[in-house]
């Protein structure tokens, strides 16, 4: 396993494990903004907005212009897709069990019932 | 129907799989315990199965699982200590996953809800490196999935970025 993987995956699941930036993702996916306006939209600091969106650069959900000077951040489409997708599918490695379970524990509470 | 599992990083040693089930923790806490039960779900996507199942109920015993891929043969398993056992509610053990170094503490709690289980495991590693390693390969407390697979998958998503 290729720790560029890992290391990718890992910043992903960190970007997303928190619901402000999850927030944050959902406002961006309606159109750029500045640090000013995500930090009056969520009613937090500056710091903590800008520490945000660090993290969501960094696991490549979001691009931020150099140039300019309130660097407005825009969401990665592609990126938050695929994003997605992993997570899916690391969730359903799980889920597959959990289903088999599900049904192993309906019949045996069915027939502690009927016992 | 449950909610599907919920899969997070709450810090940077620790991945936390959370998920409900409509039966009480003692019946939910008996399906994770014995190997009847297990071998019969504890296998991932289609196509594994669990051809060496050892559980030995005690704190101080140990367990050991081995998947197997039926297509190509592939195995691999996990191995582990009980160092806590409170039945119906909570287990602590240390696991390995075969090949892999270094060790997790997996804590798995079994909360009463009205009727069904609020299941939760925590599994805490060493060093943020190896908790990484153990997220990329995709198999963590004896969850198994096909290494190729997710070769595969990692390989496309390196190349769509």
């Amino acid at each position: 396993m290729q720790s560029a993987a890992a290391a990718r995956l890992d910043a992903i699941f960190f970007a997303l494990s928190d619901g402000t930036r999850r927030s944050i993702l959902e406002r961006l996916a309606r159109g750029e903004a500045g640090v000013n306006e995500l930090k009056e939209a969520f009613s937090i600091t500056q710091p903590a907005i800008s520490r945000h969106l660090k993290v969501l650069e960094r696991a490549r959900l979001i691009r931020r212009s150099r140039d300019a000077q309130r660097r407005p951040a825009r969401i990665e489409t592609h990126a938050v897709a695929e994003a997605a997708k992993w997570i899916e599918h690391y969730q359903q490695v799980w889920e597959a069990s959990y289903q088999r379970l599900d049904l192993l524990l309906a019949d045996e509470l069915k027939k502690r019932k009927r016992t | 129907m449950p909610d599907k599992v919920t899969v997070t990083t709450p810090t940077d040693r620790e991945i936390r799989v959370e998920r409900s089930f409509d039966a009480p923790p003692d019946l939910v806490f008996e399906f994770h315990t014995k190997c009847e039960h297990v071998k019969r779900w504890l296998l991932g996507p289609p196509g594994w199965s669990m051809p060496q199942c050892e559980i030995d109920l005690r704190t101080g015993g140990r367990y050991r699982y081995v998947w197997r891929n039926d297509d190509d043969g592939t195995e691999f398993g996990v191995q582990g200590e009980f160092r806590e056992i409170d039945a119906p509610n909570r287990i602590v053990t240390v696991e390995r996953m075969d090949g892999c170094e270094g060790q997790a503490v997996v804590t798995t709690t079994f909360g009463a809800r009205a009727g069904s289980t609020a299941f939760v495991i925590t599994i805490q590693f060493d060093s943020k490196e190896l908790r990484d390693g153990a997220l990329g390969s995709g198999m963590t407390d004896g969850m198994s999935t096909s290494y190729d697979r997710l070769d595969d998958l990692t390989a496309a998503v390196r190349e769509e970025t």
